[in-house]
């Protein structure tokens, strides 16, 4: 049926790939059992987002005081930028490897890796957009009485929701991407797929490859969604 | 802006902080630094020399001689993604480049599967393959099917190599085979001594493997299905860490190789358990190629493998995955000083 679907020579490898995805195909190693199949993909897929979000959220709790309170205060511009691009430059197979050998394997030590990972943009992205914040209207804010507190919720963080949503977005698409190879600490994940060739085939790998990118994609519209809610939500505040 | 006319200083300084932390965190995660190295090096070299263990293993210590007819020929010597499989994949390199040969080695290709089509498909000359693994990956056999004899494995593997224009040379002196390992307290705790015994006492115990363990009929799917055993967990992890995963705690039991350099230089630590039911096939190491290449690399090609091999005993194979699991050593450098100490090269 995919054959059909995608006749041009360019698909051709990939049809085996779909085929695994939707069926279950035999194995050389398992002697017998089946392997692949929607069940073991949505399965692997649903580790994945969990293991992600909570990766994300961990990342949020940490990144998001920071870069507000920096942003708020206009002072620590090199930590909270240079921190963030300094922890781009990780290498996220080398980060996973080196906590594993320090504090062990399991979902504890992987959800820390990934979190390092998605904290670098959601800092420098919280900062940079509060601090670009129009002066003028803190000042108002400040004018009318509001406390530093109640400033940074009502106005910085309202005005500076895009910037912020770009990071955040750019943290998810980070951890998902980086949790494909959890497997090799102990979380299984779709990078079982693409790490066992021997037991799915190049078929599973390329299947593995595909779900992934999917869901990295999944992860980026519904932030994309989530932005433009917040989004208009900042601009009813000001309309006020 | 307070900080203008400091940025480019601090944008230099920046870089070259984040270029420090990548290149430290890939040492970590990576290998040794080039400093161990060298000390490694002339101390495994001496204790080889003492020891003569290299020596004695296979008698043999035949001296390779540099025939010029073999430089017109190129091999590319390939192995798979574990020390093991390098240490092997360079000492056959070096073997022929002592024989003449124009040889070079693309080590780490990856598992079973991606070796076999990196032959098939010309790029490398040979690997070395356990002649179980190609029995029952390659060809579908059941793991209680594979012969426990050495030369019997061998020659079974060779009929269906046949089929497809490739050749397996004779079979090494040692084998090797997954085992489940443990902690020797965990085994003096619930009195284990085969597979067999975990019987009862499974339920309560954690195993640890590879990911791929988890589907495999020759580990956790052979466990359950011919053991009839079931685990508390399985906790799939990358191979390097199968015996962190026991100092540490994590997993009750672990897949081991019965050659890991850990068993015979930790063995109050660590114990295996016999594999009653044959589950995990021994497999001896047979150095697949297309008969093609052999036809036209000439007889030095087969003659210096097999003859560079005949050291490569249980014991030596041990010593020599220590040196580069546990002192760090390079294969490259564990390969020359093996073939040094047992004479076959200078």
């Amino acid at each position: 049926m995919t054959a059909a679907l995608l006749p041009h020579p360019l698909f051709a490898g990939f049809t085996g790939a779909f085929e695994f995805i939707f069926s279950k195909q035999e194995s050389s190693v398992t002697g017998g059992k089946k392997v692949g199949g929607i069940e073991q993909v949505l399965e692997l897929a649903w580790t994945q987002i969990e293991v992600s979000l909570l990766a994300l959220a961990v990342a949020l709790l940490i990144a998001l005081p920071l870069g507000l309170w920096f942003g708020h205060q206009g002072a620590g511009e090199l930590v909270a930028v240079g921190l963030g691009n300094a922890g781009r430059a990780i290498p996220e197979l080398a980060l996973i490897a080196f906590v594993a050998a320090i504090i062990g394997v399991g979902i504890v030590p992987l959800t820390g890796a990934l979190a390092v990972l998605g904290i670098p943009p959601i800092l420098t992205n919280t900062f940079v957009g509060i601090r670009q914040v129009d002066r003028a209207s803190v000042d108002a804010a400040r004018g009318v009485g509001m406390t530093e507190f109640e400033i940074v919720r009502k106005v910085e963080l309202p005005l500076a929701v895009s910037s912020i949503m770009t990071g955040v977005r750019g943290a998810s698409v980070n951890i998902v991407a980086t949790a494909t190879i959890a497997p090799l600490v102990g979380v299984v994940t779709l990078g079982d797929f693409i790490l066992g060739e021997n037991v799915y085939g190049v078929n599973g790998v390329v299947a593995g490859a595909i779900v992934t990118a999917i869901l990295a994609l999944l992860f980026e519209f519904a932030l994309a969604g989530l932005q433009r809610r917040l989004t208009s939500k900042g601009l009813r505040l000001q309309a006020q | 802006m307070r900080f203008n006319h400091k940025k480019p200083l601090m944008a230099l300084v920046m870089l070259i902080a984040a270029l420090a932390l990548a290149v430290g965190i890939s040492a970590c995660g990576g290998g040794s630094s080039t400093t161990d190295e060298n000390t490694e090096a002339t101390e495994a070299e001496t204790g080889a020399a003492e020891e003569g263990e290299t020596g004695e293993g296979g008698g043999g210590g035949e001296a390779i001689v540099s025939n010029p007819e073999n430089a017109k020929v190129s091999l590319t010597i390939g192995s798979k993604n574990f020390p093991e499989q390098e240490i092997l994949g360079e000492i056959y390199t070096q073997a022929l480049q002592a024989a003449g040969y124009k040889a070079t080695s693309d080590l780490s290709l990856g598992s079973e599967t991606v070796a076999l089509k990196t032959l098939k498909a010309g790029q490398i000359s040979g690997y070395p393959e356990y002649a179980s693994t190609a029995l029952t990956s390659f060809f579908g056999l059941e793991p209680e099917e594979v012969p426990s004899d050495a030369t019997e494995a061998w020659e079974k593997a060779n009929a269906e190599l046949e089929k497809e224009g490739l050749v397996a040379f004779e079979p090494t002196p040692f084998a090797s085979a997954n085992a489940v390992g443990l902690l020797k307290s965990t085994a003096e705790k619930y009195n284990l001594k085969t597979v067999s015994d975990l019987e009862g006492v499974s339920e309560e115990l954690s195993l640890s493997g590879s990911p791929e363990c988890r589907q495999r009929i020759d580990c956790l799917a052979g466990l359950e299905k011919l053991y009839g055993l079931k685990f508390k967990e399985f906790n799939p992890v990358d191979i390097s860490f199968r015996y962190t995963v026991l100092e540490k705690g994590q997993a009750d039991l672990s897949i081991l190789f019965t050659t890991d350099p850990q068993l015979a230089a930790e063995k109050d630590k660590f114990v295996i358990l016999e594999d009653d039911k044959h589950v995990f096939p021994a497999g001896n190491v047979i150095f697949l190629t297309k008969e093609k290449t052999a036809e036209e690399a000439g007889p030095d090609y087969e003659k210096t493998i097999l003859n560079v091999q005949k050291g490569l005993t249980l014991k030596v194979m041990q010593e020599l995955d220590a040196r580069v699991e546990l002192e760090k050593q390079t294969p490259k450098e564990a390969a020359a000083a093996y073939l040094e100490a047992a004479g076959y090269v200078e």
